[in-house]
């Protein structure tokens, strides 16, 4: 089993940019599924998927959730907190069970970077990487690109990444996918939350928010986790709001008006203002409409497709 | 060495003549405009329903609404050649509930992609009726599936090709019969 991607998606650093276009290509009309009274096509009817979330997600769960629903896939949901993972079972093992339950799709979320590419490697099913520690989460980079797409075209395009880019697979997989597809990329954050030697990547560095906006066409909130102030990379949240909050009145003073987005969840007053949060500018909640999209364009672009019987039927078919 | 063999089926105006002749035939089966729909499947459908919708204005006057149909999602050989891209969107502009829905290709062959756009019809709505025209029969039915207008019929072997060219995609109206090379014995 490999089409266009491969047998899994891991990560956006190894696909080509080709790939990614046909993933971006691929979404736009499966948009239009989910505005139909009746949100379901039969493409993947008979499929098992597994959706095996070792980290707590409710978004991207429940979007995966949606996206494999609408194809028509039988669905199973596994928390690691009410499963057999509390009794010490090893994510290889957990896999194997349900392989050999005849499944087709693991979804997987899990703190480690590098679990998603330790399961595909040990198992036949498609594995699909809905984030793995601070690795990658190719399909919110997919669905960032997509949402920018929307607005304008990405080549050419400077796009900013504000926040903790140290810890964050966002930020990892944004990056990845928007130089493949010619963005100019820069990161804004604490020195403390930015990774050391970024600059290799290819991406320029701003450490005050204003010149990054002062820079950008686009910028991408991320999330500041809560416990990283207990760890000691920032003072407080009120002062990483005063000096790397985006607000309103820091936005007023860019030469052109910002594309903002945010991965979810967000902390209001922490990272971005609430009123550019639901400001005119904000595309926020289109990144949670286009992520049903791009993650039925992946499940779908990764399953079936049998080469020996496509050989058998050829001749067969109208065109 | 076999060679393909190419037939023209329709000229320009041959091509004009026999459309006319087939938005006169949906009317004489729907008298009414106004409870039409046309619905072009993917990708020359949707321009042969658009010249068939204007063809209908002329006649009665009436805006016939058309819309669009991507039958992919709805295949039944996705086990088999797994995933093809998507070619082009699925639209459709009014509610089918109530309406002479009529289906609009270009080529009926094995009757698989027809079988694909009644499916997917049916998640859209219950119309009165659903129609099928066609600009090409050219045989070769895998499924009990007929055309009620048919513009041209052809037969043809399972290797030949038939090729409809539209002035809006391809720069010319035309249809053209490639005939498939016999081996040399």
């Amino acid at each position: 089993m490999s089409g266009a991607l491969g047998k899994d998606l891991l990560g956006l650093e190894h696909l080509s940019a080709d790939q990614i276009r046909l993933v971006l290509d691929t979404a736009e009309p499966f948009k239009e599924i989910s505005e139909r009274a009746i949100k379901k096509v039969p493409v993947l009817r008979g499929k098992t998927i597994v959706n095996l979330f070792f980290e707590a997600s409710t978004r991207t769960r429940i979007s995966f959730e949606f996206a494999e629903k609408r194809l028509s896939a039988d669905t199973v949901n596994v928390a690691a907190s009410g499963s057999s993972v509390v009794k010490g079972e090893t994510l290889v093992d957990t896999a194997r069970n349900l392989e050999a339950m005849r499944i087709d799709m693991v979804v997987m979320r899990h703190g480690s970077s590098g679990a998603a590419k330790f399961l595909a490697d040990r198992i036949e099913s498609t594995v699909i990487n809905a984030g793995d520690g601070k690795h990658e989460h190719p399909t919110q980079g997919l669905l960032d690109l997509l949402t920018i797409r929307d607005h304008r075209p990405i080549a050419g395009t400077k796009v900013c990444i504000v926040g903790d880019v140290l810890h964050s697979r966002v930020a990892r997989s944004n990056i990845w996918g928007l130089l493949k597809l010619g963005a100019e990329v820069a990161v804004c954050g604490p020195q403390s939350l930015l990774p050391l030697g970024i600059e290799a990547l290819g991406v320029q560095v701003f450490r005050r928010v204003e010149e990054a906006i002062a820079w950008a066409d686009v910028l991408n909130v991320l999330r500041l986790q809560l416990e990283r102030m207990q760890a000691g990379y920032i003072p407080s949240l009120r002062e990483y709001y005063r000096h790397f909050g985006v607000t309103v009145e820091r936005l007023e003073k860019a030469p052109r008006d910002l594309l903002i987005l945010h991965p979810g969840p967000m902390n209001r007053g922490v990272e971005i203002d609430s009123r550019v949060a639901d400001g005119p500018h904000s595309v926020i909640l289109n990144q949670v409409t286009n992520g049903v999209a791009v993650r039925m364009a992946v499940l779908y672009l990764l399953a079936g497709g049998n080469p020996e019987l496509a050989e058998a039927a050829k001749g067969g078919s109208d065109r | 060495m076999p060679t393909d063999e190419r037939q023209l089926l329709l000229d320009e105006r041959a091509f004009a003549r026999t459309l006319h002749r087939m938005a006169l035939d949906i009317l004489r089966q729907n008298p009414d405009p106004d409870r039409l729909v046309l619905i072009g499947i993917q990708r020359r459908g949707v321009e042969l329903a658009a010249r068939l919708a204007s063809l209908l204005a002329q006649e009665t006057g009436a805006q016939v609404p058309r819309g669009a149909l991507d039958i992919t999602l709805y295949r039944d050989d996705f086990e088999v050649i797994g995933p093809r891209p998507l070619v082009g969107p699925t639209h459709l502009p009014v509610k089918l509930d109530g309406r002479e829905a009529w289906i609009v290709d270009d080529v009926l062959f094995s009757g698989r992609t027809v079988r694909a756009a009644l499916d997917e019809l049916a998640d859209f709505g219950r119309p009165a009726r659903i129609g099928l025209a066609v600009l090409v029969d050219r045989g070769g039915r895998e499924l009990p599936i007929q055309a009620d207008v048919v513009g041209e019929r052809v037969p043809t072997a399972g290797g030949d090709r038939v090729e409809v060219f539209v002035r809006e995609l391809d720069g010319r109206d035309a249809v053209e019969v490639v005939r498939a090379g016999r081996a040399a014995p």
